[in-house]
């Protein structure tokens, strides 16, 4: 804060209004991590131009991240409250099995069985993001622990119905047309798919009271409490959201794989919340976007393939994400406590610490 | 006119009698500063009547008719604002969110339904109320956690202001506040009064007290000890109420 003048004239007292966009967009981290993304696709561009800066590597990029940008979307909304999903790529695996075997008895046939295994995934992922919401809004068991329990209960119960060995009812249609088929030009499906629930999550984020909660309940949930919001359900709705989003996920893999994906899976939560993370939103809650979230997770979709392209092991994408996890983490910190030291007093809220990632938010009452 | 009347309200930590049979009032119209020194339960009184704690013995009538806060929402419902010692703002949100939270502008028809909020109001809005403190807030727009103590304390108070139509409970409103910030709180105080609301205004600040209040009530541990009207009250025999010296002179 600038020293503080008294002037007495409306149009002088709200300054900020009239901050350029540029500027404002420059003070986020998620603006400072789209650098970092058009720096990659340059420094490979330049690398490999026939190679890299082709119609088919963008594509394959985007398609691969299709599917953790939707698990993004409510992997971002949980960490926002200040919680962590760790289930959700046991969600998915479960979510799919359901669909396949149900699309499996309709006959594995036609866009009518396609529409009901797409709705029983959703409606799967849904429940298992109700028993999350549940346990960490009104049980208060810490997020991390529930969702490592679901975890585990999911992925199991998926290996229990199939007896390990992947389901594949996947109609035909489903495939052709969202698996691989392009919606316009070059445009995959799947990847116009995954941008209308990105699209649709980021309105409910940024411009809803669902929205705002969510940051409020992350930000400060005994005043959230005072002021009548009600933390335990805000949770719930959250998680649900999340455990939806799985649920569409796995509708997706479906299509992508042609059949369940129940060994494939076990990276799928850390990814997305890597994601998440490395797109600014903060595990101490009520900061982030889905933005951010997108584009971290491109990032690592275009290590991954611009490595491969230039020759470099691929291996290594892992551990250039690792460096890339701990730098947004720490750039968050060293930004919290440089706010933290600007403004007089603290608020209790800022003193959580880092232990208490995926705790949930409230523990007293 | 009454609008509060606590009595015998019994609250304890534990070990600790934070509140040992507290009696209180507040009247319509009035300023009532509530004074005590340090632990003495001012804070866990308030927090009492506006519903945030529960007390394990006593009574609270609101306008004559016995009632039981479960939650701040019941008490806000009633007119009931308080600002508390712990500000209870969301440091990440902005000001107007702040003052907005739990009571949102809906925007119009459709939209409204969805769950989308009519931000150009709720901007406007906050502009007046806080314009009405003075100039202390200077930016809707960035997160309060962002801006000084003193700052964020402006934001609860014209919060608080905002909507209570009947009390408003301000725990320490100027303790991180600037000269002109506490006047502006000061005189926001008087005016919220005069609309003829109960207001209800804890303070270490003697000179403060005695400047804004029309009754002041001391308490000392858990217990209200002397109910003055500031008129013909004085620093000196409001600490040694707050201290207990006036008890032991006449002991
Ligand atoms: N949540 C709590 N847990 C345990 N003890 C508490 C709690 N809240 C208050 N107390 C105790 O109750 C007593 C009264 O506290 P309270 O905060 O009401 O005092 P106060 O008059 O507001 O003091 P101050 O002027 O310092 O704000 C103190 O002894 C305090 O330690
Ligand atoms: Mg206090």
């Amino acid at each position: 804060m600038s020293t503080e003048t008294h002037v007495n004239r409306a149009s002088d007292l709200f300054d900020t209004e009239k901050v350029p966009l540029l500027r404002r967009l420059s003070r986020i981290q998620a603006a400072q991590i789209v650098l970092v993304l058009v720096g990659l696709l340059i420094f490979f561009s330049i690398m490999s131009p026939d190679a890299f800066f082709t119609v088919f590597t963008f594509r394959s990029i985007i398609m691969n991240t299709a599917i953790f940008a939707v698990l993004g979307v409510g992997a971002t909304l949980v960490i926002i409250t200040a919680g962590i999903d760790l289930s959700v790529g046991a969600v998915l695996v479960f979510s799919s099995v359901i669909a396949a075997k149900v699309m499996e008895n309709l006959g594995a046939e036609g866009w009518a069985t396609a529409f009901v295994g797409t709705l029983v995934a959703i409606a799967c992922g849904a429940a298992w993001g109700f028993i999350n919401g549940f346990l960490v809004g009104r049980a208060k068991v810490p997020a991390f622990i529930v969702t490592l329990g679901t975890l585990g209960m999911a992925l199991g119960l998926s290996q229990v119905l199939t007896g390990g060995i992947d389901v594949s009812g996947v109609p035909e249609v489903l495939v052709d047309t969202v698996g691989f088929g392009n919606a316009f030009s070059e445009v995959p499906t799947i990847v116009v798919v995954s941008a209308i629930v990105v699209i649709i999550g980021s309105i409910v984020l940024h411009r809803t009271k669902f929205g705002m909660y969510t940051y409020a309940v992350g930000s400060n949930p005994e005043a959230c409490r005072r002021v009548g919001i009600k933390v335990d359900r805000q949770l719930m709705f959250v998680y649900m959201i999340a455990g939806a989003c799985a649920g569409i996920g796995g509708i997706l893999s479906l299509a992508l794989y042609q059949q369940t994906t129940i060994g494939g899976q076990s990276m799928t939560a850390l990814t997305v919340i890597a994601g998440v993370v490395i797109g600014g939103t903060s595990l101490f809650g009520g900061v982030g976007s889905i933005f951010g979230t997108v584009i971290g997770l491109l990032i690592p979709a275009v290590l991954q393939t611009g490595f491969v392209i230039i020759g470099v092991e691929s291996y290594w994408q892992g551990v250039v994400i690792g460096i890339f996890l701990i730098g947004a983490v720490y750039v968050d910190g060293a930004r919290r406590t440089k706010a933290q030291r600007g403004s007089g007093r603290k608020t209790k809220h800022l003193q959580v610490g880092g232990v208490h990632v995926g705790a949930s938010p409230e523990r007293e009452n | 006119m009454r609008v509060l009347e606590a009595r015998g309200i019994v609250r304890t930590y534990g070990q600790v009698v934070a509140l040992d049979g507290c009696d209180f009032d507040v009247e319509a119209g009035e300023v009532t500063a509530l004074i005590g020194d340090n632990g003495a339960g001012k804070s866990t009184l308030t927090k009492v009547l506006s519903g945030t704690e529960r007390a394990e013995e006593g009574t609270v009538r609101f306008l004559g008719e016995e009632v039981h806060f479960n939650s701040p929402a019941q008490a806000r419902a009633r007119g009931i604002e308080t600002v508390y010692q712990d500000l209870a703002l969301c440091p990440h949100l902005d000001a107007v969110k702040n003052l907005f939270l739990g009571r949102e502008v809906k925007a119009g028809g459709v939209l409204g339904l969805m769950g989308f909020m009519n931000r150009k109001e709720m901007r406007q809005r906050s502009a007046e109320a806080f314009q009405d403190l003075g100039a202390a807030v200077r930016t809707l727009t960035e997160p309060v956690g962002n801006m000084s103590g003193g700052q964020r304390q402006s934001i609860a108070v014209a919060r608080a202001a905002a909507w209570a139509n009947k009390i408003i409970f301000l725990d320490e409103p100027t303790a991180a506040l600037g000269v002109v910030q506490t006047e502006n709180v000061l005189d926001l105080i008087k005016r919220v009064r005069d609309k003829g609301i109960g207001v209800v205004f804890i303070s270490h600040s003697m000179p403060e007290v005695l400047s804004v209040a029309d009754s002041i009530q001391v308490m000392r541990r858990g217990r209200r000890v002397a109910t003055y009207r500031a008129t013909d009250s004085s620093i000196e025999e409001l600490v040694g109420a707050m201290t207990g010296k006036f008890d032991e002179g006449a002991a």
